[in-house]
């Protein structure tokens, strides 16, 4: 643990490290180069003047949104004895599962490629290129014949690891004891308790107004609604980060959501960052990558057989391919517990300067990955936009529903969550469930790791999204699968198998989310 | 059933000088331990200009009660620590890993009034983990410094750790790559740039009403601001390039397992 005043020293050291090469710094110099002409500054106070021009031109305001974002991406920093691999993820057998996790991923992918002969990457050739430039708004046309490949992991495989996770210095005695848990996570992670989540999702509360309940039609405007969409827009005007992301923890206002999200995830669409988008659209264009098959199977499997995202299979490609080869995903590893897989060009194996990462951003796509992708087509019709909104959200959220780690939004521990708040308060419902082979996680597992998204209508995954922007985690996932839980509880005490628990949850879209959490964190009577 | 031989949180202090009897009971650690001159295991970097100081701590040892019929899980080891020849230091920094230890004090031995040399808490019962039955701050990195002593660790002779885990769902609890530091030392933090000392303090700015500035204070601001501009000119940015292939070539066939 570090003393306050040396991590404070150490943050600020990182952050100036980081905005130091970006463009906003070069873009506070030119301002600050260009207000020496102006009358108001004198040279000899030209700091303090300086830095009342930037305050007043609100410059000031986009350095501290910058600040603030990276405040919220990266992890404290620990002590400078820990290594690296600490930073990703304290616990040894937490690294240890997940390379061995990798590594069977990787066996998948290799065969796979041996199977079907084909590389996992090369340059595509000039009338192919040429063709695909020509096509590149409608992919969605074509029909490559997919049938041979297959999706390298899906999410029951993942939970068959989860469920095998075990901590070597626990006693997990054969016994049934207290230090078992009843459910099919069995690493002693700390979870919140209802209590501890009433205090954390305050804003939810009863007595506090939300989209998603208070915009209904039978509550007349004036009580919420208008001075709700008021404050959004001043927020919007003040172009703040942080006000925005509190003021989301009560919904987003439909039209303003777009905006909020992209100032809360502090993009701004910028010349250099359209222009880094075509330069990716040009790597796709030049390379042909194996991953490319995974994701055009993965888009005709999931998203264009939903009602609601089939329109946008287009995009999904755009968004997917660009995203596979861009090499700034590569950052997030450093505070993810996964490894980007490795690999050498040309057969040169071992040789260091041969080395690159495969695919380009180290992220290997598994059955339902384009479902983070799909709901924001709703909001955002650019595409350089939408990729770097969704490439924003990746790094900040969907990462940690796909590796192994102990973090407090990892998907083992938001597991481990929602058993412990289905154990705790809907105890004869588990112990029915367990009885008859149906252990809810089983259920909820894929609701889970797809963040709701193909499982909920869509206007009512948004409004549980503006919360996961909100509260900058994810534990809420796991609160609104026990809240589903909860609402059907009555059907599901009534079930004799498996099969007949998965039909009694198989339709979860026209469940209306915000009530569900209010009543499940502040109305259940305990 | 083993006899629970947990000593109670409320021991008072006199009463820990009994247990340096049980060093005797300990097996006996080969001679040559004591005299290594390296810290036991490998230990975390200890970055520029800082060297541990020398010493070789025993692996930790459970309490336990003499004449106890099995060998119980107290709850409660005990990490003896002694610099070899004899030597006393000063310690500023005590720096290790946790493996599962829950509470944590430390005492030292230090020369007393009338030569003597006694026993002193410097450490009691500091929280490692939150919450002793999960995972948090099991396995993470810590650092005490001198000013957090409850006494002052000027030539200090020998050091014992008391360790603590009171929940019975852990195997095994210790503390790993324990390593002391002594004062003098400049601390370095590898990622703390020399400008962020040189940072001036917010200062009212000069009222100009009717005056003119004093050249003095005029000429030492415009150069400050020279030297923050020249050195923020020479770091080089950490701005990434974006390329994935080696010199255009992306030509892919296996993935590597290693």
């Amino acid at each position: 643990m570090l003393d306050p005043d040396r991590g404070l020293s150490l943050t600020i050291a990182r952050v100036v490290q980081r905005l130091q090469g970006s463009s906003l710094h070069s873009q506070l110099e030119r301002q600050a180069r260009v207000s020496l002409h102006k009358p108001e500054i004198k040279l000899e106070s030209l700091k303090e003047d300086i830095k009342d021009f930037l305050k007043t031109s609100g410059w000031e305001k986009k350095l501290q949104n910058a600040v603030y974002s990276e405040l919220n991406v990266f992890p404290l920093p620990c002590h400078p004895a820990a290594p690296p691999e600490h930073i990703k993820e304290p616990l040894a057998y937490m690294r240890k599962a997940q390379g061995s996790w990798e590594k069977r991923i990787l066996k998948s992918l290799n065969s796979m490629c041996t199977e079907l002969s084909i590389p996992l990457a090369q340059k595509r050739p000039v009338s192919e290129q040429k063709e695909l430039l020509n096509k590149w708004n409608e992919m969605g046309t074509d029909e490559p014949d997919l049938s041979l490949f297959r999706p390298v992991y899906a999410p029951k495989d993942f939970l068959e690891v989860l469920m095998n996770l075990r901590n070597p210095n626990y006693e997990n005695g054969e016994q049934p004891s207290f230090r078992n848990h009843l459910g099919l996570i069995q690493v002693p992670l700390k979870v919140k308790d209802i209590s501890e989540l009433k205090e954390d999702f305050s804003e939810l509360g009863l007595n506090i107004g939300q989209l998603g309940i208070d915009d209904s039609a039978q509550v007349p405007p004036e009580f919420f609604e208008n001075e709700h969409v008021r404050v959004g827009q001043k927020v919007l005007a003040e172009e703040d980060s942080a006000a925005a992301q509190q003021y989301v923890r009560q919904g987003c206002p439909t039209a303003l959501r777009a905006e909020l999200w992209a100032l809360i995830l502090n993009i701004s669409n910028q010349p250099e960052d359209i222009l880094y988008y075509e330069q990716l659209k040009s790597n796709v264009i030049q390379h042909d990558l194996l991953v490319d098959s995974l994701i055009y199977k993965d888009v005709k499997l999931t998203a264009s057989n939903d009602d609601y995202y089939f329109v946008f299979e287009d995009y999904l490609y755009q968004v997917l391919l660009c995203f596979s080869r861009d090499t700034s995903v590569l950052e997030h590893f450093t505070y993810s517990s996964a490894t980007p897989p490795k690999s050498y060009i040309q057969g040169k194996l071992g040789m260091e300067e041969y080395a690159v990462f495969y695919p380009p951003n180290g992220v290997i796509p598994f059955h339902g990955f384009s479902m983070y992708v799909a709901p924001l087509c709703f909001l955002y019709h650019e595409p350089s936009k939408l990729y770097q909104i969704f490439r924003e959200m990746y790094v900040r959220f969907f990462f940690r529903l796909h590796s192994i780690s102990s973090h407090p939004s990892g998907i083992v521990s938001l597991c481990l969550l929602f058993e412990t708040l289905l154990q705790t308060h809907l105890p004869q419902l588990f112990y029915h469930l367990r009885e008859i082979g149906a252990q809810p996680l089983r259920i909820s597992f894929k609701w889970m790791v797809r963040a709701f998204s193909g499982y909920l209508a869509t206007d009512q995954l948004l409004l549980l999204w503006d919360r996961i922007l909100g509260y900058n985690s994810l534990e809420i996932l796991a609160v609104l699968a026990a809240a589903v839980f909860a609402f059907r509880a009555v059907n599901l005490m009534e079930v004799t198998s498996l099969a007949a628990a998965e039909a009694v949850l198989a339709d979860l879209s026209t469940l209306k989310v915000m009530p569900l959490l209010q009543i499940f964190l502040f109305a259940t009577v305990t | 059933m083993p006899v629970p031989c947990l000593p109670s949180h409320t021991r008072t202090e006199s009463s820990w000088d009994t247990v340096s009897g049980l060093s005797q009971n300990l097996p006996a650690g080969p001679p040559s331990l004591r005299r290594a001159a390296a810290s036991a295991g490998p230990g975390p970097p200890a970055g520029q200009g800082r060297s541990p100081l020398p010493c070789a701590p025993r692996p930790a040892a459970p309490l336990q009660l003499a004449g106890g019929a099995e060998p119980a899980r107290p709850g409660v080891a005990v990490i003896d620590l002694r610099f070899p020849h004899g030597a006393a230091a000063d310690v500023q920094e005590i720096v290790f890993r946790n493996f599962y230890t829950a509470f944590l004090s430390v005492r030292v031995q230090r020369p007393g009034p009338g030569g003597s040399r006694r026993w002193v808490t410097c450490l009691r019962d500091l929280c490692l983990m939150p919450c002793p039955h999960t995972e948090e701050g099991s396995q993470d990195y810590f650092c005490l410094r001198r000013q957090q002593m409850l006494c002052d660790v000027d030539q200090v002779t020998a050091m014992r750790f008391i360790l603590r885990q009171p929940s019975p769902v852990w195997l095994h609890f210790t503390i790993e790559e324990l390593q002391i530091f002594p004062p003098g030392q400049k601390s370095p933090q590898k990622d703390f740039p020399s400008w962020l000392s040189q940072l001036t303090p917010p200062e009212q700015p000069a009222s100009l009403h009717g005056e003119l500035p004093d050249p003095e204070k005029v000429s030492t601001e415009v150069q400050q601001m020279w030297v923050l501009t020249e050195v923020i000119r020479a770091r080089q940015a950490a701005a990434r390039i974006g390329r994935f292939d080696v010199d255009g070539c992306y030509d892919v066939n296996l993935l590597s397992y290693t």
